[in-house]
């Protein structure tokens, strides 16, 4: 017995082991011993200020890299703060491992100091989760917790480890041989049949569309998805978390579909004779009113997820498995295609909505978000990783924003968290230290976690924040606007000089409220050593056209109406 | 319809919890679910009666397999398989009415496994339809307690014989099976 360690140590020894660098955690009573035997370990431990923005951060950082992010907080309050975070990386199938301390094993059920039943709570919100009472289980707990988190559709599994486990001693034995679970099946393959009629349906399809959504980034299929398209000639629609997949300036590109895509793409979708979907999963606000969803359309649904086969929209084929490995099987019966006709027509319907550039509007001395996204944009060329929060800004970010690199937009797409973007940026730029990360975050969801701000002053994370401040919680404020008779109950918001916030908190800042400043201030933030945040005050009551309300039919969006400013042609 | 799963389960804390999660979770209106040992150690067999259609029934067997703990899923419903709940039911019974109720059970094979001077238990083992017969007869005696555990199934072998439809009267449709208690 010669390698005899205690449970908190052989909790680091297997998180090094499973390749982790950096953790997010606070710490606390029940998980103390972790915390005592970290100093020992080549582990980076940042600071939270609230254990929501560790969830968020080990959320971004699996993001934008792909690798599992690592959250860590006490028991009780600590880990029940994680709740959000972890429901944010279920929805969007993010790998994430959370440990957290939890009270003696024979205090459990005794409602003790800061005990909360954290298996329990976190269960419908985990890929899987784990209660370790036991000290020779940390090591092979936290080995499978790896496993299951990032393999097949990706989740948030958490480890809760009892503070007994923690403190007791037991011979460190690394088991690092593939993990055997009998139930467990990641992966799937689909049949010939399915494969065949998918093929047919392929090369018969005259006006096909392809969804390309978060799984070709999950998978790995940016490369396949774009082979096939192009061998095909079948234009590609993407949904919010699928921005990134394909180059947003390629030919095929259509852009983002649903709620908030634009009108050619929902009308091409609306008149598609196949859809295509790609690691995607039908959400409602890509969807619209599933009676009269692309009526004409045969369905081929291409998903590693079988749990989402028919879920909301009835298909045609289903061909389960990894992307890759489908598209990989699928690509060499697929017919070169012209399809030039399909493909005018969408052109067509395209109309004269993208010469309706933003900029081109001539600057009327109002700031709109769009022209802030649409700057970033231009002098970023592209090429940064751009975090943002949930609300109006975000649709405008998705929209103004022409992503050409995969993992490069990290939002909140499924559970629509705010409070998501800063926290999940310090992440995502911890992963990444070479990438140029930017924040556009709403002035209410800043205020939701501006506490780390903190966090970034002390990590010394360089991350520019772009607030797009218009005194409203502005995207419910435009629901208001359109189906509540603009009667704004709870929207107006009075927030505080985020400039001289930042200022306290030791960040540079500045603030924005021409159209002329905006260049200079990117670039000024572009160039400074530390982070900056900077407050845009734009227009107060903007709205995000065009619009398909919720449940309505995705041919019956509001379009921009002539009279908004962003749709003014520079005639006008 | 009414589906019926077969669910084998690794016998670990918080499985059922975990099952019985998916389906609240899912809005999947369990009607019964039994769960008890198998013929191997550390696997435990769910029964699980639910009211879905057959879309639904499939999303659920996906979902079911998405649990870490979930061994194998079954789902019953269009296989051949012998399908029993068990019942106790306490019935009333004074000197007068104790043979008419004795001939009833012996027409459902059912069993009396208590008798005390005003109250029978009878044992019944069978189809749903079987034992709402039963109670439907007992009734008129005044039924006190009852109990059900809920379908328990498994598929038949290769040359068993289709079970009888449903339809039938339950009694003659228990007539070529036999009782497992």
């Amino acid at each position: 017995m010669a390698n005899i360690r205690t449970g908190a140590q052989i909790l680091w020894e297997s998180l090094v082991r499973e390749g982790v660098t950096t953790v997010f955690g606070y710490p606390g009573g029940a998980i103390l011993p972790a915390y005592d035997a970290m100093l020992e370990y080549p582990i980076r431990h940042v600071l939270v200020r609230h254990e929501q923005g560790a969830t968020h951060m080990a959320d971004g950082y699996a993001r934008a890299s792909g690798e599992v992010g690592v959250a860590i907080a006490t028991s009780g309050p600590g880990a029940t703060n994680m709740v959000t975070g972890i429901a944010t990386a279920m929805l969007d199938s993010s790998p994430m491992v959370c440990i957290t301390g939890q009270v003696g094993s024979k205090l459990i059920g005794s409602d003790a100091f800061q005990e909360t039943d954290v298996t329990g709570v976190t269960l419908p919100i985990t890929k899987h989760n784990y209660l370790v009472s036991d000290v020779d289980e940390v090591a092979p707990t936290i080995h499978e917790a790896f496993y299951v988190a990032k393999s097949g559709r990706p989740g948030p599994v958490l480890v809760d480890i009892t503070k007994d486990a923690q403190q007791s001693s037991t011979e460190f034995v690394w088991d690092d041989s593939p993990v055997q679970l009998p139930g467990y099946r990641p992966e799937l393959r689909a049949t010939d049949a399915e494969y065949q009629q998918a093929v047919e349906l392929i090369n018969g399809a005259k006006r096909p569309v392809i969804f390309a959504g978060h799984g070709v980034m999950l998978s790995g299929a940016m490369d396949l998805v774009r082979e096939f398209a192009e061998r095909a000639n079948i234009p590609i629609a993407m949904t919010l978390l699928g921005i990134g997949s394909v180059p947003a300036l390629h030919p095929l590109n259509l852009g983002m579909m649903g709620m908030h895509g634009e009108a050619w793409v929902n009308q091409a979708i609306q008149e598609a004779d196949l859809l295509l979907a790609f690691g995607m999963r039908f959400d409602d606000r890509v969807t619209g009113n599933l009676k009269t969803y692309a009526p004409n359309a045969r369905k081929i649904h291409i998903d590693i997820d079988p749990a989402e086969f028919n879920k909301n929209v009835l298909v045609d084929v289903t061909l389960a498995g990894d992307l890759s490995a489908v598209l990989t099987d699928l690509l060499p019966h697929v017919e070169r295609g012209d399809r030039s006709d399909w493909l005018s027509a969408i052109g067509v319907m395209k109309g004269d909505s993208a010469v309706r550039d933003v900029q081109n509007i001539p600057d009327s001395g109002h700031l709109y978000a769009a022209h802030v996204i649409n700057d970033i944009w231009r002098m970023t060329d592209g090429q940064a990783v751009v975090v943002t929060d949930v609300g109006q800004h975000q649709m405008w970010e998705a929209q103004y924003y022409h992503h050409q690199e995969p993992r490069s937009l990290i939002t909140s797409g499924g559970l629509g968290t705010m409070g998501f973007a800063l926290p999940a940026a310090i992440g995502a730029k911890l992963s990444r230290p070479d990438a140029e990360v930017w924040v556009v975050v709403g002035d209410g969801g800043f205020q939701m976690t501006m506490c780390e701000l903190a966090t970034i002053a002390q990590e010394k994370v360089k991350v520019n924040v772009a607030i797009i401040n218009n005194g409203y919680l502005g995207m419910v404020r435009q629901w208001q606007e359109f189906f509540y008779e603009r009667r704004y109950a709870a929207t107006p918001l009075l927030s505080p000089d985020f400039a001289k916030l930042a200022d306290a908190f030791g960040v540079k800042s500045a603030q924005v409220a021409r159209r002329q400043d905006v260049e200079p201030t990117i670039e000024m933030a572009r160039a400074h050593e530390g982070a900056v945040v900077i407050d845009f005050r734009v227009e107060q009551e903007d709205t995000v056209y065009p619009m398909v309300p919720a449940g309505a039919d995705l041919h019956a969006m509001i379009r921009r109406p002539s009279s908004s400013p962003i749709v003014e042609t520079a005639d006008d | 319809m009414r589906h019926t799963f077969v669910v084998h389960v690794e016998d670990k804390p918080g499985v059922l919890n975990r099952v019985a999660s998916l389906f609240r979770r899912r809005a999947f209106n369990i009607e019964s679910l039994t769960v008890g040992h198998t013929e191997t150690s550390g696997v435990s067999r769910m029964t699980i009666v639910v009211d879905t259609d057959a879309n639904g029934a499939k999303r659920l067997e996906a979902n079911l397999y998405k649990l870490v703990n979930v061994l194998r899923v079954t789902d019953l419903t269009a296989e051949a398989a012998v399908v029993r709940e068990l019942t106790l039911i306490r019935v009333k019974a004074d000197h007068e009415t104790r043979t008419h109720i004795m001939q009833l059970v012996d027409t459902f094979r059912a069993k009396v496994v208590d008798v005390a001077p005003d109250t029978l238990i009878i044992e019944a083992t069978g189809t749903e339809e079987k034992i709402d017969g039963l109670v439907g007869v007992l009734e008129p005696y005044d039924v006190l307690e009852m109990v059900r555990t809920g379908r328990v199934a498994m598929s038949r072998g290769q040359q068993a014989p289709v079970e009888v439809p449903a339809d039938e009267s339950p009694a003659e449709a228990d007539d070529n099976v036999s009782y497992s208690v």
